[in-house]
C-alpha cells in the first residue's frame, strides 16, 4: 500500500531579550551554574512574575512577520507538572489565548512553492537544566535558563517530506534572525525543532497516529530523523503493525529514533489562567506601530533586489537567503552601483570563503568597502579581472587592502604603450603564420594573439589596450 | 512614661509620644518584650521573636536621633508580622514543617516599606499552616489562644496577629486575608482588621495561598491605627502585576468627619439568615441602628448569590493553592526528606512529611477541580459564579456607599469544636468570603460582647479603592461607642 506522509512542526525559539521573561535576570549562555537567578526564577515563596515588555514586542513582531493575527487580549496560563528543573512546579505559558494565530510562511522545496500554515505562536518560559553526575548518584540543577523567554511556533500538519520540513525550518529561522528576535543557534538550543509525523494510506482523509520527534539540533539531523521515521513507520504499517502515539528521541550516532515516553505516561497539565499575571492587552495602535517598524524581510528584499538592481531572481534569492549576506550586498551596491558585478563577486569569491570558514557575511574580513576598492581597481585598469580574482583570497586571509597587495607583488597592470609595443613586436615575430592568416582576412586569430601578449606579460597587460595596439600594428 | 503602660497605647498615641520625645525606641522595645514575656506563655501568638534585633535596631535609632526628632511615621513602632510574609534574614515558616527553617533572602514589599521607615519588628506571628484555616489549629507549631478566653480559638488564619494585638503584645500587626483571615480573627479577638481592595497592597513576598484572593492588611487596636498602617503599606508595586496603580490618599483625612450624613448603607438580608447566632445578630442589628443614629441612610439590598460563595471559594482557592504549593518539592529550599530512593520518592516523602492534613486536603481538592474532564464543571463554573457575585456587588453599590453585615456567624469557638469537621470550619468564613471573591475592601471592628464575654464583630464592605469611606464609617461608629475601652485580662503565668 502507498502511504502519504503528514508532518507538523513545533519550534521553540529563544527570544533575544536582555532579561528573562518574568524577572530581571540575564539570559547569557554558558555562565556559571545558578549565577543568573533571583527569587522569582528560583520560585522562592512569595515571589511574583512580571512580564517582560521586550519579549512581548518581539513575539508580536515575529507574529506579524509570520502573517499572523495578534491576540488583543493575552492570558498566561500555568502548566502544572513536577520536575527538578521547573522551580515553581508549573511553567508559565499561554494556553487559550496565544499571542499569535493563523499565520503562514511560504517555502520552496523540490522546485515547488508551498504555503505552510502556522496554527499559533505563544510565549512561555524555559525550564532549567538537570545535570547527572556520572558515578556519584547525584543530580545537579542549573536554573540559569529557567525563565528564559521562548516563542513556541506550531504549524498545521501541512508538510509532507523531509525537504519541506527543512525548507520550512530554514525559512522560519531566517525570518526570526532577520527580525533580530532569535539568534538561531541550534547547537545552544536557541532554535529547537520537534517535528511530529504520521502516515496514512493515500486517499484516506483521517490522520494516522502521530509520533513526536525530539533531540534534533541541526538541519541535517532534522532531515535524517524525519527520513528514518518515515521508513520506520512505513515498515511497521506494511507489516500490519500499529504505530503508537509516543515521543521518540533522535540518536544521531545510531541514526535511529527510540521511544522516550508513551501517551499513557502523558501528564494532565491542569492548565488554568495564572492569577499572578493580569490579562495582557495589546492595543491595535501598538500592533500597527510594531508592524511599521518591521525590517524589510527576505521576500520583500528579494523582490526589491530584482526590481531596483535588475539582478536575476536566482541571484536575489541567494543574496537574501541570509540576512547578513543581503546587508553586505546592499552595502556594496550602495558604494559601487553595478549590482550584477557585485552579485557575481559576492555569490562567487565571497561566499566560497565564508562557507569554507563557516562564518556569516557580517564577520567577513573583506568588508564591503574593501571589495568595492578591488572592483574599482579593475575598472581603472590597474589590475585585470584575472589578477583581481587571484588577489581576493589574499585580501580575505591577510586583511590587507587590495592596493597594498598589488603594490607589494608588483601586479599593476601594464598599460604603458612603449612597454606593450615591445611585447607585441616580439609576439608577432614569433607567430608569423598567425600574422599571415590575419592579413588574409582571418580576423579570429586576433583573440589568439591577444592571449599570447597577455601570457608574455604575465597577465599584467591591459587587454583592452593590447587589442587596440595589435589592430593598429597589423592593419 | 512608665514602662508598664507603653504597651497600652494605640499606634497613633505611641507615634505622638515618640515624636515628642516622651519615650525612646529602646524603652518601647523593653516595654513590649516585658509584655510579650508575660503574655506569651498563655497566648502563644509568636512563632519567632526578634528580641535581639529589635533591641539593636532601637539602640541605633536612639543614637542617631540624639538632638532631633524628625521621624518617619512608622519609626520605632513595634509591629508583629504574620509568618507568611517574607522578612529578610528572619525565618518565615508559614506555620509549616515544610518551611520550618526557611530564611528568605528578601523582604516582602510591605516589610521593605516599613523597614524604610525604621519600624521595629518584634516577631513573626502564628497562623494556620499556609493560611489555610480559621482557628490557628492547623499550625504545625501549636495553636494560639484567644486573649478573651484561653479555651477559645483566636480565629484564623491570622490568629497570632489578632491575639498579639488584643493582648498588647505589639502595637499593631500585619495579617493576610484570603477568605476572611484578617477580619474573622479580628472579630474573635475584639480588634480592628482591614482587608484592603485586591491590588491596593503589594502581594510581593506574601507566600501565596490563593493568588487571586490573597491580600495583606492591618490588624490594629482601633480604626485610626488601621488608617495609619494601611497608609504605610499601600501603593502600586512594579514587582506585583496585580497591584493597582492608584494613588494612595491620606487615610487619616477620611476620619475627620464624625457623622454618617448622606451615607447610604445597604443591609443584605442574605447575611442574616439561618446559622447566625442570635447573640451575634442582636449585636450587629443594634450596631446598624447605631449607624442610622449617626445619620446613615439604611437600605435593604439583595445579594442572592451569597449562598454559593463558600462553595465557589473552596473551588477557586484550592485550585490556585494546588499550583502555588507545587514549589515545595524539596529541591531548592525548605524541607527535603532524607534517604529517598529516587526522585518520585523524594517528592512523595517530602510532601507527606512537610504538609499537614488540611493543606493536603486542599491540594487534593484543588488538583481534582483542575483535572481534565472536571475543569469545566468545577473551576470553570466557579469562575462564572465569581463573576456573578462581583456583578451583584457592583449593582448593589450603584445604590449604596457601604454594606454592613456580621463578620462571623458565631463568637470565637472552643478548641477542637470544629477541627474535626472541615465543612463546619469552612462555614465560619461565610460572611467574609464574598469580599475576597469580589476583590472589595472590608473592615471588621468590635460591636459588642456575648454573655460569655467574647467579642462580636461588625463588617463594613466598600467599593473598590474606597477604603476612605470604609474607614470613615467604621471610625464614626467606633467613636460613638465605647467597645474598645474593654480589654482582655491576660495575667502573667
Amino acid at each position: 500500500m502507498a502511504y502519504e506522509v503528514v508532518i507538523g512542526v513545533e519550534v521553540h525559539a529563544q527570544l533575544r531579550t536582555q532579561s528573562k521573561l518574568f524577572c530581571p535576570c540575564g539570559t547569557m549562555f554558558g555562565r556559571t551554574a545558578n549565577s543568573q537567578t533571583c527569587p522569582v526564577c528560583l520560585g522562592l515563596p512569595g515571589s511574583l512574575p512580571v512580564i517582560n515588555e521586550q519579549a512581548v514586542e518581539m513575539a508580536v513582531r515575529a507574529g506579524l512577520a509570520m502573517n499572523g493575527t495578534i491576540g488583543a487580549r493575552n492570558r498566561f496560563a500555568r502548566k502544572n507538572y513536577f520536575y527538578p528543573d521547573l522551580p515553581k512546579g508549573y511553567q508559565i505559558s499561554q494556553y487559550e489565548a496565544p499571542i499569535c494565530e493563523h499565520g503562514w510562511l511560504e517555502i520552496t522545496a523540490g522546485g515547488a512553492r508551498k504555503r505552510v500554515r502556522i496554527r499559533r505562536a505563544h510565549l512561555e518560559e524555559d525550564a532549567g537544566k538537570n545535570l547527572h553526575e556520572a558515578g556519584s548518584g547525584m543530580s545537579l540543577v542549573d536554573l540559569n535558563r529557567a525563565g528564559t523567554p521562548l516563542l513556541e511556533i506550531v504549524t498545521e500538519p501541512d508538510l509532507s517530506s523531509s525537504e519541506e520540513v527543512v525548507a520550512y525550518l530554514k525559512a522560519l529561522r531566517e525570518l526570526l534572525m532577520y527580525l533580530d528576535v532569535c539568534d538561531g543557534n541550534m547547537e545552544e538550543g536557541s532554535f529547537r525543532c520537534e517535528p511530529n509525523l504520521s502516515l496514512r494510506p493515500v486517499g484516506q482523509a483521517a490522520y494516522g497516529t502521530k509520533v513526536e520527534l525530539k533531540n534534533i539540533n541541526s538541519f541535517k539531523f532534522v532531515k535524517d530523523a524525519v527520513e528514518y521515521e518515515i521508513k520506520r513507520q512505513t515498515k511497521v504499517l506494511s507489516e500490519g503493525g500499529k504505530i503508537h502515539q509516543e515521543t521518540r528521541l533522535w540518536n544521531h550516532e545510531r541514526g535511529e529514533t527510540a521511544v522516550m515516553r508513551s501517551k499513557e505516561e502523558a501528564h494532565d497539565y491542569r492548565y488554568f489562567p495564572d492569577p499572578d499575571l493580569v490579562p495582557l492587552e495589546i492595543l491595535p495602535e501598538r500592533i500597527a506601530q510594531l508592524r511599521q517598524g518591521l525590517p524589510e524581510l527576505a521576500s520583500a528584499k528579494q523582490e526589491r533586489f530584482t526590481r531596483e538592481y535588475g539582478i536575476p531572481e536566482y541571484d536575489a534569492g541567494i543574496l537574501t537567503s541570509n540576512k547578513a549576506l543581503s546587508v553586505y550586498f546592499d552595502a556594496c551596491v550602495h558604494l559601487y552601483p553595478h549590482p550584477k558585478t557585485v552579485s557575481n563577486w559576492v555569490m562567487g569569491e565571497l561566499l566560497r570563503e565564508l562557507n569554507q570558514a563557516g562564518i556569516e557575511a557580517d564577520a567577513s574580513p573583506v568588508t564591503p568597502e574593501r571589495l568595492v576598492e578591488l572592483l574599482t581597481l579593475v575598472d581603472q585598469g590597474v589590475v585585470s579581472l584575472k589578477v583581481a580574482r587571484d588577489i581576493f583570497p589574499e585580501m580575505y586571509a591577510s586583511s590587507k587592502t587590495p592596493a597594498r597587495i598589488v603594490q607589494d607583488k608588483g601586479l599593476t597592470q601594464v598599460s604603458d604603450e612603449g612597454a606593450l609595443v615591445s611585447i607585441i613586436d616580439e609576439v608577432l615575430r614569433n607567430n608569423p603564420a598567425q600574422v599571415a592568416q590575419f592579413k588574409e582576412g582571418k580576423r579570429q586569430v586576433l583573440g589568439f594573439l591577444v592571449g599570447q601578449v597577455m601570457k608574455a606579460s604575465g597577465g599584467k597587460a591591459n587587454p583592452g589596450k593590447v587589442n587596440e595596439l595589435l589592430k593598429k600594428t597589423l592593419v | 512614661m512608665s514602662l508598664m503602660s507603653i504597651h497600652k497605647l494605640t499606634l497613633a498615641e505611641l507615634q505622638r509620644r515618640f515624636t515628642a520625645g516622651d519615650v525612646t525606641a529602646t524603652e518601647i522595645v523593653r516595654a513590649y518584650f516585658l509584655r510579650v514575656t508575660n503574655a506569651e506563655p498563655k497566648i502563644k501568638a509568636y512563632l519567632t521573636q526578634c528580641k535581639e534585633a529589635a533591641f539593636a535596631q532601637a539602640e541605633r535609632l536612639d543614637q542617631s536621633l540624639k538632638g532631633w526628632r524628625k521621624t518617619t511615621p512608622m519609626m520605632a513602632m513595634p509591629l508583629a508580622v504574620k509568618d507568611n510574609i517574607c522578612t529578610e534574614g528572619v525565618r518565615t515558616t508559614c506555620a509549616s514543617r515544610m518551611l520550618e527553617t526557611f530564611v528568605p533572602p528578601y523582604d516582602a514589599t510591605v516589610v521593605a516599606k516599613l523597614r524604610a521607615q525604621n519600624y521595629l519588628l518584634l516577631g513573626k506571628t502564628n497562623l494556620d499552616e499556609f493560611a489555610m484555616g480559621s482557628s490557628t489549629e492547623n499550625s504545625a507549631f501549636g495553636a494560639s489562644r484567644n486573649p478573651w478566653n484561653l479555651q477559645a480559638v483566636p480565629g484564623g488564619s491570622s490568629g497570632g496577629s489578632a491575639a498579639a494585638v488584643a493582648a498588647d503584645e505589639c502595637v499593631a500587626a500585619l495579617g493576610s486575608d484570603t477568605g476572611g483571615s484578617i477580619r474573622q480573627p479580628a472579630a474573635f479577638c475584639g480588634v480592628v482588621g482591614l482587608k484592603p481592595t485586591y491590588g491596593r497592597v503589594s502581594r510581593y513576598g506574601l507566600v501565596a495561598f490563593a493568588s487571586s484572593l490573597d491580600q495583606i492588611g492591618p490588624i490594629t487596636k482601633d480604626v485610626t491605627d488601621a488608617a495609619i498602617l494601611l497608609g504605610a503599606i499601600a501603593g502600586h508595586d512594579p514587582r506585583d502585576s496585580t497591584s493597582a496603580d492608584v494613588p494612595v490618599p491620606d487615610y487619616l483625612k477620611a476620619l475627620k468627619r464624625k457623622d454618617l450624613k448622606r451615607l447610604k448603607v445597604g443591609v443584605p438580608a442574605e447575611y442574616f439568615a439561618d446559622g447566625l447566632d442570635p447573640e451575634v445578630e442582636q449585636a450587629v442589628r443594634t450596631a446598624i441602628e447605631g449607624l442610622r443614629e449617626l445619620g446613615a441612610d439604611l437600605r435593604e439590598i439583595k445579594l442572592p448569590t451569597t449562598d454559593a460563595a463558600v462553595a465557589t471559594y473552596y473551588v477557586i482557592a484550592t485550585a490556585e493553592a494546588s499550583s502555588n504549593l507545587a514549589r515545595y518539592d524539596g529541591v531548592r529550599f525548605g524541607r527535603r526528606a532524607e534517604e529517598s530512593r529516587d526522585l518520585l520518592d523524594m517528592y512523595l516523602r517530602t510532601r507527606a512529611e512537610g504538609f499537614g492534613a488540611e493543606v493536603k486536603r486542599r491540594i487534593m481538592l484543588g488538583t481534582y477541580v483542575l483535572s481534565a474532564g472536571y475543569y469545566d464543571a468545577y473551576y470553570g463554573k466557579a469562575q462564572a459564579v465569581r463573576t456573578l457575585i462581583r456583578q451583584e456587588f457592583e449593582s448593589a453599590f450603584g445604590g449604596v456607599d457601604l454594606i454592613v453585615t456580621p463578620v462571623t456567624p458565631t463568637t470565637a469557638f472552643k478548641f477542637g469544636e470544629k477541627s474535626q469537621d472541615p465543612l463546619q470550619m469552612y462555614l465560619s468564613d461565610i460572611y467574609t468570603i464574598s469580599a475576597n471573591l469580589a476583590g472589595l475592601p472590608a473592615i471588621s471592628l468590635p460591636c459588642g460582647f456575648s454573655k460569655a464575654g467574647l467579642p462580636i464583630g461588625l463588617q463594613l464592605i466598600g467599593r473598590p479603592f474606597e477604603e476612605e469611606t470604609l474607614l470613615r464609617g467604621a471610625h464614626a461608629y467606633e467613636q460613638a461607642t465605647n467597645w474598645r475601652a474593654k480589654k482582655p485580662v491576660v495575667r502573667s503565668a
